[in-house]
């Protein structure tokens, strides 16, 4: 039975000159599943490439991008079936192949590079040895040659002391050294075509702008390049063509430029005006959801004074080794009343050690934390508990914060005080939170397991509002989402603070989520705050070194012009 | 904006429908059958002679060593007693000692594992280090010791098996715990303001005994494995009883004449252990319904 | 046979992430790092003498708690009549043991005679509870490593061409594991016996200490410890075979089979090694119910027949040794690990 191939939006304008295509895809399609049972998760998706070009496959989680790109190396999984008009790489189909056919292609005509080398590599064997790999797979040749060759490729992709770093396992390289490692061991056999699978995802921004860096110099050493990303601005610089996808179709094929200032889809529109960046301040990401109104909620008292202060806060670990660590040097910060404070940091940088320091989980070696103008650290915990109402804190995976036994309703009902006397009180006060952040009461009886991630993180919001808190301490709450989803809470988190007057000491590593939602910033780096202040002082203006190099390893993109054409619509 | 904000709602928890009996229905077939083994050997228990007419005592030396057939379905012994008969009549004394010896193994484990897991670490240091001498000494060895020093009997048995398995299952208990412990809900509660009694009896309870269920079904099996085996050994309960171990061995040197004198008692203690262990954690699937973590 | 005594993995990754530390750096010095390295070999050491007192201590106070007259229970034995004897004829059987002195008198002998090798007298053979072992451990020894090392083999064989296939074959090698770890030594002796010696007439009935009469004696051993192995390997091995690296070798060109055992096996052994240490004391334990099935020399007769006729010393000496193994094998897995896992070894 063949499915009727779906006609996507004509590859209008896209330079094409099927002679120097290296790549040729039409109407492929995927599916999972047992025979008889199957899934299409791709349906019917055509591009092509040729070399020195890059193509830019964007979409959010279960848009098909990386199952699409997956097929080009044959590793969709094991129970998949993939079908095209035509699937070809420098006119060999790869269509129906043997399991010894891939083989002799995979990193030799295709090089696959996967995100985060930390678990991309093998933690037990020295990165030279991956590389080495490579090259062993495909006979390239004796020991000492292959020997030599890992040097050089280790120098190609700008890694200083090659012989030294060979011998070294991912976890003893810094990220950005590992990254390179991770390209080099992909680039090996000198493949014409490099895929890169979300290849700065989980990366520290430093890190992402070595790897794109790495990328652009094999783009100009004549590969062809795929990079598959959710991420639009990250693929701005190097994509010549980018391909939206959603729901398996690709939405949108035009070159770079002409869809970043004149995008045609409504879809590809709201991507790029949902992600956060200095550009974004102020107006909303996303279009404006139905919530409830304000209600019984109250709003926070006006202050003067800061609601959340530290002062010179010190905090020191031991490691595994028995050496001991300062994570958090010498850190001080003011929050005022209704005012969101970014705190901005790469791994390591100490950002999530204050945060627990702010919401005394912690208790500093140095320096204090006040809250609302009284002290809050170094308390014992009985004094504090009373006045834990006063400060909550949403996570990065809210999952992992439910009690995995509870439903919604039960998760809220633990979160409200005692000053609801009454089941059916309680009942009605959790159906209030849940509609002001969006939800609606059918959601009380599911459980966290049942609901999508965007929904677990609204849940997340709702408890952490259940005490009427002052501040609500948010780490890293949207770094897990998809970009739309993303746009959604940010943008929900913006209405309840205007509407709530609550404060936000917000956590991030990511640059534009924090210029876009932040009043004022500061930057931290290995423990110590190396800037401080407003956030157009700090991030665009930054004085720094640090923050410098933060910034200008931040992808920007530029907003679109409004459209003159009405847009085109996903159909329903 | 497309509506891929919410995927479609993933298979809700099943609803039961109001139909009688349907749960019968959807059980795969090895925990039916596993159901209705234990149900048999509970039985067997509690009214043995409703399952066999013949007594287990009954001397008849004209029918000694026979194979099995159908008139002595497992055979008979050295002493012409029907076999089946004695294994139905020793299933209640075999499964009070298993029953017996994972409860003296369960109480420690969960004193022990407990302990370590919320103790500090202090604490957790000492019972950790008690457990790995506990460890140090294999089940049978414990029963040698004991009985070269208070003597064969029932007890002694419960109280090798109890001591010798029950490191294994404080372990489990110890990581669950502190596994719990260190999770992102518990620190979400104290967060929130919740005392810590209350954090423990509400959160780390309840969710480190979660697999307590397939532990303890997998820990009568496995007791009543290792009390067969010590009373193999002739260091169990003494004769005539006809406990599952003793008649293995009874049987022992009669091994190459009369193969079904060991092979029938322990297939039926390898049957039960199997049964339990796959009812135990078919009863714990169910009870994980909508968790799965 | 004990089960598993593997820590769960976690339920939830901790709601503030913990912050990676800050790697040491180079500048760490070699030296610190040689003298880090021995406190940790330091302090396994203590942490094996640790286990080892209290492994005889506990075996002492055992000891103490027989009930009756230890004295009388000796006399008695020899006699192999029950009668009471006066204070007088107890006397210089009492001053032979030891039992006249004080308790911790009696215990600081036994710590001292320890650690000279002297693990007491049987009140059986009135000999060297230590001769009479070494006379009999050689085959159980020999038997026990056997099956360590074949169960092993199972277990890796089963894994690597059993995991993550077809749905059929997986869940067949997984259901036998978990069948074959619950099968009773006594049980599946009698069977290997019956059908394999009596039955086929393959292999002899008493084998005595030959390489064939290691054969079914060992299988028995071997297959309840391969498939307890199996499963707390497998469990591993499934969650490895879906991680990032394995993709990338496989992107690199490499072939299903390789990447299982170049890529994935290294990972997922560990926690099977660990258990190898726990499992060569209970392999021992296990030759025990073994040799009488196969009515094999070893150490297994004679310390059933020790147990019945109330030998304590000679049972005690017996778990002492069973401990001694027990404490070196987890200092050799300890050393293994640091081979396997080199992160371990920071």
């Amino acid at each position: 039975m063949t499915t009727p191939s779906v006609t996507q939006p004509a590859a209008v304008a896209v330079p094409h000159d099927p002679e120097r295509d290296l790549l040729r895809v039409e109407n492929l399609r995927v599916a999972f599943g047992e025979p008889g049972a199957e899934q299409e998760v791709v349906h019917g998706v055509s591009f092509s490439l040729a070399p020195g070009e890059c193509l830019a496959i964007v979409g959010e989680s279960g848009s098909g991008k990386s199952v699409s790109a997956r097929t080009l190396v044959g590793l969709t999984g094991g129970r998949s079936r993939v079908q095209a008009d035509r699937l070809e790489l420098d006119g060999e189909s790869l269509l129906e192949m043997s399991d010894r056919r891939w083989r002799s292609i995979r990193g030799r005509k295709v090089g696959f590079i996967l995100q985060d080398a930390l678990v991309s590599l093998d933690q037990l064997r020295p990165v030279g040895k991956e590389i080495d790999e490579a090259l062993r797979l495909h006979d390239w040749g004796g020991r000492p040659a292959r020997r030599r060759r890992v040097l050089e490729l280790l120098e190609l992709v700008g890694v200083p002391e090659p012989e030294v770093r060979a011998k070294q396992r991912p976890y003893e390289l810094s990220g950005g050294l590992r990254q390179r490692a991770l390209i080099a061991s992909a680039i090996a056999m000198d493949p014409q075509l490099i895929i890169a699978d979300e290849p700065t995802t989980a990366l520290d921004m430093t890190v992402q702008a070595q790897v794109l860096e790495q990328l652009e110099a094999a783009k100009r050493r004549g590969k062809a390049l795929i990079l598959i990303s959710h991420d639009l601005a990250v693929v701005s610089k190097l994509a010549d063509t980018v391909a939206v996808m959603a729901g398996g179709q690709i939405l949108e094929y035009a070159p770079a430029e002409r869809l970043f200032a004149r995008p045609e889809h409504a879809y590809t529109r709201a991507l790029i005006e949902a992600i956060p960046s200095a550009d974004s301040r102020g107006r909303r990401l996303s279009p404006a959801q139905r919530r409830a109104p304000l209600g019984a909620v109250e709003r926070r008292p006006e202050s003067d004074g800061p609601v959340l202060s530290a002062s010179e806060l010190v905090k020191r670990f031991r490691g595994p080794d028995g050496v001991d660590r300062t994570v958090v040097d010498d850190v001080s910060f003011s929050l005022g009343q209704g005012e969101t404070l970014g705190i901005v940091g790469e791994s390591g940088s100490g950002k999530t050690t204050t945060a627990r320091l702010a919401l005394a989980l912690l208790d500093p070696d140095g320096g204090e934390v006040s809250l609302a103008g009284e002290a809050w650290s170094g308390l014992p915990e009985r004094s504090r508990r009373q006045r834990r109402r006063e400060i909550s804190v949403i996570y990065q995976d809210p999952l992992s914060s439910f009690d995995p036994r509870w439903s919604v309703e039960q998760i809220l009902l633990d979160a409200l005080g005692e000053e609801y006397a009454g089941a059916a009180a309680k009942r009605a006060r959790a159906v209030e939170l849940l509609e002001l952040v969006g939800l609606e009461q059918e959601h009380l009886k599911r459980r966290p397991l049942q609901l999508s991630g965007g929904q677990r993180q609204r849940v997340a919001i709702a408890r952490a509002l259940a005490p009427q808190p002052q501040v609500i301490v948010c780490d890293e709450p949207v770094s897990a989402l998809d970009v739309s989803i993303q746009a959604q809470v940010l943008d929900l988190l913006a209405d309840l603070q205007k509407e709530l007057g609550v404060s936000y000491l917000f956590i991030s590593h990511d640059l534009g989520v924090i210029h876009h939602i932040s009043d004022r910033v500061l930057v931290m780096c290995d423990g110590k705050v190396v800037e401080q202040g407003s956030a157009d002082d700090v991030l665009v203006r930054p004085r720094h070194p640090y923050t410098q190099k933060l910034v200008a390893s931040l992808p920007a993109l530029e907003r679109p012009a409004p459209p003159t054409e009405p847009l085109r619509e996903v159909a329903a | 904006m497309s509506s891929l904000a919410s995927p479609p709602n993933p298979t809700a928890l099943g609803r039961q429908p109001s139909q009688p009996l349907l749960w019968l229905r959807r059980l795969r077939p090895g925990v039916a059958l596993a159901g209705a083994l234990v149900a048999f050997l509970l039985l067997a228990t509690l009214v043995p002679a409703l399952l066999t007419g013949k007594d287990p005592y009954a001397v008849d030396l004209s029918a000694t060593l026979q194979a099995p057939s159908l008139e002595h379905i497992m055979g008979t012994d050295q002493s012409g007693r029907d076999l089946y008969a004695r294994v139905i009549y020793g299933a209640r004394e075999s499964l009070l000692i298993g029953l017996g010896a994972t409860a003296l193994s369960m109480a420690l484990a969960i004193a022990l594992g407990v302990a370590a897991g919320l103790g500090n670490r202090w604490v957790d240091g000492i019972v950790s280090r008690g457990l790995e001498v506990m460890f140090a000494f294999p089940v049978l060895l414990l029963a040698l010791l004991f009985v070269a020093v208070f003597g064969p009997s029932a007890a002694t048995e419960i109280l090798a098996v109890g001591i010798g398995t029950a490191p294994g299952y404080a372990r489990m208990v110890r990581g669950q715990v502190l596994a719990v412990r260190d999770s992102g809900y518990v620190e979400a509660a104290r967060a929130l303001g919740h005392p810590y009694g209350s954090i423990v009896r509400r959160h780390i309870f309840p969710n480190a005994m979660r697999p307590l269920v397939v532990m303890f079904t997998l820990g009568v099996g496995q007791s009543i494995v290792w009390a067969s085996g010590i009373a193999f050994l002739g260091l169990g309960v003494p004769p005539p009883a006809p406990e599952w171990g003793a008649l293995l061995n009874a049987g022992r040197p009669y091994v190459t004449q009369a193969w079904w004198l060991e092979v029938m008692p322990g297939l039926v203690i390898v049957l039960f252990s199997l049964s339990l262990t796959t009812l135990g954690r078919h009863i714990q699937q169910r009870l994980e319904g909508g968790i799965s973590r | 046979m004990s089960s598993v005594a593997q820590t769960p993995a976690a339920l939830g990754a901790p709601g503030l992430r913990q912050e990676p530390l800050p790697p040491a750096g180079a500048s760490a010095d070699a030296r610190a790092r040689r003298w880090r390295f021995a406190k940790r070999i330091g302090g396994r050491l203590l942490g094996a003498l640790f286990v080892l007192w209290a492994a005889a201590t506990f075996t002492f106070f055992v000891q103490t708690l027989l009930p009756g007259n230890r004295a009388q229970l000796i006399l008695n034995q020899q006699s192999s009549q029950q009668q009471t004897y006066t204070a007088a004829e107890l006397a210089p059987v009492e001053a032979k043991y030891g039992f006249d002195e004080p308790i911790m008198q009696q215990y600081l002998d036994y710590l001292g005679g320890l650690v000279h090798g002297d693990l007491g007298t049987s009140y059986q053979q009135h000999l060297p509870v230590l001769d009479i072992i070494s006379e009999q451990v050689g085959p159980t020894l020999v038997l026990t490593v056997t099956a360590l090392v074949l169960a092993w083999a199972m277990a890796l064989a089963t894994i690597l061409f059993t995991s993550r296939r077809r749905r059929l074959v997986s869940s067949a090698g997984s259901g036998w594991e978990i069948f074959s770890a619950g099968l009773p030594y006594y049980w599946l002796g009698v069977i290997l016996l019956v059908v394999f010696a009596i039955e086929l007439q393959i292999f002899p009935v008493q084998g005595g200490t030959g390489v064939v009469g290691l054969v079914l004696p060992a299988l028995t051993l071997a297959i309840p410890l391969a498939g307890f192995l199996g499963q707390v390997t497998r469990d591993e091995f499934e969650k490895v075979l879906d991680e990032p690296f394995v993709t990338s070798a496989r992107a690199r060109g490499m072939g299903d089979f390789q990447v299982r055992l170049r890529h994935v096996l290294r990972h997922a052994v560990l926690p099977a090694v660990t258990l190898s240490g726990w499992a060569l004391g209970a392999l021992i334990s296990g030759a025990v119910i073994v040799e009488t099935v196969f009515a094999r020399p070893g150490i297994g007769n004679m310390i059933v027949t020790a147990a019945t006729a109330r030998d304590v010393p000679l049972v005690s000496g017996v778990v002492m040794l069973v401990a001694f193994v027990y404490v070196v094998a987890n200092i050799l897995v300890d050393l293994a690990y640091a081979v396997i896992d080199p992160r371990l070894r920071a």
